[in-house]
């Protein structure tokens, strides 16, 4: 999928979080609702963007696929 | 001409819960205070003769025949207008009241003749039953029989046209006989007030607004009158040019979220026409031009009834048995997922179809494909909604009943245009309107309910587009700040925590209304009046539309919405609520069966492994762990190589969706395209697979309406393809090796009911005997839950959230100065497959783009001329409408016909939380041009080639 719209999403779902906690508990809803509702592909892919470096991530969304990073690799 | 099989009682019922005693010709009965002589006699199985009165209005006395002698009372008063008393005796028969009543149909044949035969009303006419009832075949007072009566112009002295205008009623003024039923249904039925009666004595006749012909006056062609009309008056076209009904079948209407509950009336299977159940629950005995009128699609010359295949889309079309075209889309399926993988294909269901049929197709990607690539054209509407509801109340619904409005004192209505999008929702709205209850209308446009026929809103919040969550933020400042919130009731219902984070939050200064009023456009001191209003309710009720969903903070403004009803304590009671207004049959039936990657029925994880446990035990497979592709991820999915195969049933999505060249590129990347649909549509021209679907009326099943009220769907003649839809999928499951065996809808309900908490219990019997019936069923016993979150919110304490609001990246600058947004119009439905194929055409037969006059101005641009809309993502042209309807900086259309091309010119631009489009934000830039894009003539030529329509050669009646 195109980088910049995965990015989007995550910076989009972490804004909303965000907004209400303080960073380290907001990247962990953001990282929850990507971890409910993205496929896993989708979680793989933003995985690789983060960790090459490239994306524009929001502190709140680099922390966010951070955990997500650090989860067990998820199937399909 | 009221439904066939309808035993009319005359007056509506009170509802009162005292009961009176009465006897009625020596017989006790009784009846709730307040009703009416007549309709006690109806009840005690009496009818006593009327005209002027049936029991879907209130009572009007005009017509004296339905006269009676009440003991201790003097002379003969009118049973409809006389309440029952305790302890009177009524007789309804004597000689001297069927003197009397002689004599008022003598006066009455006068006027109208008892020419009977070939007469549309012929053996349904009630002043025919009325006539031979009392021995009357002529009348005395007409001396050549009759009188020139109401239907003859004494200015012009010939009789007066009978008006045609409409393409679905015709209106005969002499058969008319004045008795105001036509009018009192366009007044207290529909709510437009577009009838009256002009004249006095044998001139008085019935006018459409200014007496114009129907089609030009303010009539919204419901249908209304034609069914309160007790002659042929006002009579369906259909009844004159076909054989008289003598069946009914009762079913639920396959257009908007209201779900109206119909009577197909049928002579020897055809439909001849369509009449609102008037015990229907949802719509009360009414139904709108599309429910009532715009069937016809179903036989229409358009429908595919052969499978179709082809191995390339540029290719043409190759009619198959269903057996080859079954055979060919698994063995697609099979081999794609067998070098890709079994990710790699998915389906989608549709809100169209039935509750059942979309089990079967969420089943169908679960179990036979293995994977939770399943999502719903919700996605693209309310699947925000689902979201915001389920996080702060628990449960992805609205609150109440349609009827709870009726208990409500002031009404917040955002971004949803019901007159428009909900029409018999709108006339039950409007009705408590008149009876007093205040309106605050948030919404770009103005809407007809900002101000309509004795009706207008308290306050019209103009907002700008993409700005709602700043407006809510900045009521729910004021209701904070000034001390309007229910603490007692906050603080048994919901989290102390959030509650006191959320209050903080909004009672900032940056979110008070002055403070935002520059972003919003919304006056300070009117969004303060209107809060206050909203705020200090006895009964508050939210409703709303797409208005709210369709943005990148969709979901933040349905919490939003949340935060601002629990705080104000406008839940879990009659006549308040948050109630979504849903756009299709079944949006809120397709959610709940399943239909989303992330979630199983009823709303449930596909993460919790005990939820997942009862679904593999139930179908005997393991099931998929994670989350699946939503709607654009799979589209994203498709052009990055790794999602290829889809199965598409009842959906348009290259017309619905957003960036239409996006979508179209997706699809052209698939390599197994399956489309089921009736006609074929914008998507079917990427499809590799066509399989025929059946319209609601060649099926069973059940409808969930917006309200959560199951309905059931009957089937009132056979398939056109041979199949119904769930009968397609659970072939294709078959041939994909996960057998499916169901002999009945039925059955897939039974299932459904065993594998989701909310719809314990419900079967088809438990559906037909009350009806029809609204989930949560918490077990076998229960008949439904009419109001939600009565004593505790479904996920026990109700919880706030911090709705800070978020500016849309989509902007305007010079480049696209204005902004874009869409909406419905009453006539047409979503992409108009069905409706357009159908004389509602005749009301709305092109999208055209309303313009300010400012805006318009400075473009050059007068009524009707093209406008070439450009946005980032493409360009489209359509005629323009100059109205100040829409406010500076802001144009609007709507997206029925795909030559539109509204969403060539929308984002992929999505709610943060769900994906869902926003579809009412598109910055755009117009200019005036000469005509329309090449592509969009060739769309007019060849749509203008296939009018008129006819029926379908094939068209078997069951």
């Amino acid at each position: 999928m195109e980088a910049e719209y995965l990015v989007e999403m995550a910076n989009d779902i972490s804004n909303f979080f965000g907004s209400a906690n303080e960073p380290a508990k907001a990247s962990a809803e953001a990282a929850s609702h990507m971890r409910r509702q993205w496929d896993p592909r989708m979680r793989r892919q933003i995985i690789e963007i983060w960790r090459s470096g490239t994306g524009h991530f929001t502190d709140v969304a680099r922390g966010a696929v951070a955990l997500l990073a650090a989860e067990k690799p998820a199937t399909g | 001409m009221y439904a066939i099989d309808y035993h009319d009682l005359g007056t509506p019922p009170t509802g009162a819960a005292a009961m009176v005693e009465l006897e009625i010709d020596g017989q006790s009965i009784t009846v709730p205070e307040g009703t009416s002589v007549m309709r006690a006699a109806a009840l005690a199985g009496t009818s006593v003769p009327k005209l002027c009165a049936t029991d879907s209005l209130k009572a009007f006395g005009s017509c004296r025949l339905c006269l009676v002698e009440i003991e201790g009372r003097k002379g003969y008063p009118a049973s409809c207008t006389t309440q029952v008393a305790a302890g009177m005796k009524v007789r309804t028969a004597s000689d001297k009241l069927m003197q009397l009543r002689k004599g008022v149909i003598e006066l009455y044949v006068s006027e109208h003749p008892l020419e009977c035969a070939g007469c549309p009303a012929d053996s349904h006419c009630e002043l025919q039953d009325m006539a031979a009832l009392h021995g009357v075949t002529e009348s005395p007072f007409a001396a050549d029989g009759r009188s020139a009566g109401h239907g003859f112009d004494e200015l012009d002295a010939k009789p007066c046209a009978q008006d045609s205008s409409n393409p679905y009623f015709n209106f005969d003024p002499e058969l008319c006989i004045v008795c105001s039923r036509c009018v009192r249904a366009c007044d207290e039925t529909q709510g437009t007030l577009a009838l009256t009666i002009q004249g006095r004595g044998l001139a008085s006749r019935v006018a459409a607004s200014q007496n114009e012909r129907f089609l030009d006056s303010e009539c919204v062609s419901c249908g209304a009158c034609v069914e309160a009309c007790p002659t042929a008056a006002l009579s369906e076209k259909t009844l004159l040019n076909k054989p008289h009904p003598t069946a009914a079948v009762t079913t639920t209407c396959a257009y908007c979220g209201v779900g109206c509950s119909l009577k197909a009336e049928t002579h020897a299977t055809e439909v001849i026409r369509m009449v609102p159940n008037r015990d229907g629950a949802a719509n009360q005995g009414h139904a709108c031009v599309k429910g009532r009128f715009a069937y016809g699609y179903a036989t229409h010359k358009d429908r595919i009834t052969k499978p179709m295949i082809r191995a390339k889309i540029s290719d043409p079309w190759r009619e198959v048995s269903w057996d080859e075209a079954i055979a060919h889309a698994a063995s697609e399926f099979k081999r794609i997922q067998a070098k890709h993988g079994r990710y790699a294909v998915g389906g989608i269901t549709s809100s169209r179809c039935t509750n059942e049929e979309t089990w079967l197709v969420q089943k169908l990607i679960r179990a036979a494909f293995r994977n939770n690539n399943v999502d719903t054209c919700a996605r693209v509407c309310h699947s925000p909604t689902g979201y915001g509801l389920k996080q702060t109340m628990g449960e992805s619904a609205g609150t109440q009943a349609f009827t709870s409005v009726m208990q409500a004192d002031v009404i917040l209505l955002i971004g949803a245009n019901p007159t428009e999008g909900h029409p018999v929702f709108a006339s039950q709205l409007k009705r408590r309107l008149r009876e007093g209850a205040g309106l605050v209308v948030i919404d770009p446009r103005e809407i007809a309910l900002v101000r309509t026929p004795h009706i207008e809103a308290n306050y019209h919040l103009q907002l700008r587009p993409g700005t709602n969550v700043a407006v809510l933020n900045a009521l729910a400042h004021v209701i904070v700040t000034e001390g309007i919130t229910r603490e007692d009731y906050v603080d048994q219902r919901c989290e102390h925590e959030s509650y006191a984070a959320w209050k903080k939050f909004v009672a900032e200064p940056r979110n008070s209304p002055e403070e935002t009023e520059a972003a919003t456009g919304v006056a300070a001191t009117i969004l303060r009046e209107a809060a206050r209003l909203y705020g200090r309710a006895k009964n508050g009720a939210i409703y709303y539309g797409l208005g709210v969903t369709e943005h990148s903070q969709g979901s933040t403004t349905v919490m939003a919405i949340a935060n601002l009803a629990m705080a104000t304590g406008n839940l879990g009671r009659e006549g308040v609520g948050v109630n979504p207004l849903r756009g299709q049959n079944n949006v809120q039936g397709s959610c709940d069966m399943g239909s989303f990657p992330h979630e199983y029925s009823g709303y449930r994880s596909v993460l919790d492994g005990k939820v997942r446990s009862s679904f593999e035990r139930e179908w005997g497979v393991e099931l998929e762990q994670e989350p699946g592709l939503r709607i654009p991820n799979m589209f994203e999915a498709a052009l990055d190589g790794s999602f290829l195969g889809l199965y598409v049933q009842g959906e348009d999505i290259a017309q619905s969706d957003p960036n239409t060249q996006h979508v179209v590129a997706s699809l052209t990347a698939l390599e197994c395209l399956v489309v089921q649909d009736i006609f074929m549509n914008e998507t079917g021209k990427f499809a590799h697979v066509f399989l025929p679907g059946a319209s609601f009326l060649e099926k069973d099943g059940t409808f969930t309406n917006a309200e959560r009220r199951i309905s059931r769907v009957r089937k009132v003649m056979e398939p056109l393809a041979g199949y119904g839809d769930w009968e397609a999928t659970m072939m294709l499951s078959n041939a994909l090796g996960y057998p499916m065996h169901y002999n009945h809808p039925s059955e897939i309900m039974d299932e459904i009911a065993r594998l989701t908490p909310t719809f314990a219990g419900v079967t088809y019997d438990k559906i037909d005997r009350l009806g029809s019936l609204q989930w949560p069923c918490v077990d076998d016993a229960s008949n439904g839950t009419p109001t939600m979150h009565v004593d505790e919110f479904v996920r026990g304490k109700g919880r706030f959230f911090v709705t800070e609001y978020i500016p849309t990246r989509e902007r305007t600058n010079s480049r696209f100065p204005l902004l874009l947004t869409t909406g419905r119009i009453l006539s047409q439905y979503n992409v108009g497959a069905q409706t357009r194929r159908t004389a509602n055409v005749t009301w709305h037969s092109e999208d055209r783009v309303e313009i300010h006059p400012h805006d318009a101005e400075t473009r050059g641009v007068v009524e009707g001329d093209w406008i070439g809309i450009t946005s980032r993502a493409g360009e489209t042209v359509l005629r323009a409408t100059v109205t100040d309807r829409v406010q500076p900086g802001m144009i609007y259309t709507t997206f029925h016909f795909p030559e539109s091309g509204a969403n060539v010119v929308t984002t992929e631009n999505s709610d943060w939380a769900t994906n869902c489009p926003e579809y009412k934000v598109t910055a755009v830039q117009v200019v005036k041009v000469d005509k329309p894009l090449d592509w969009q003539v060739r769309y007019r030529v060849s749509r203008d080639a296939r009018q008129p329509s006819k029926p379908h050669p094939t068209t078997t009646p069951a």
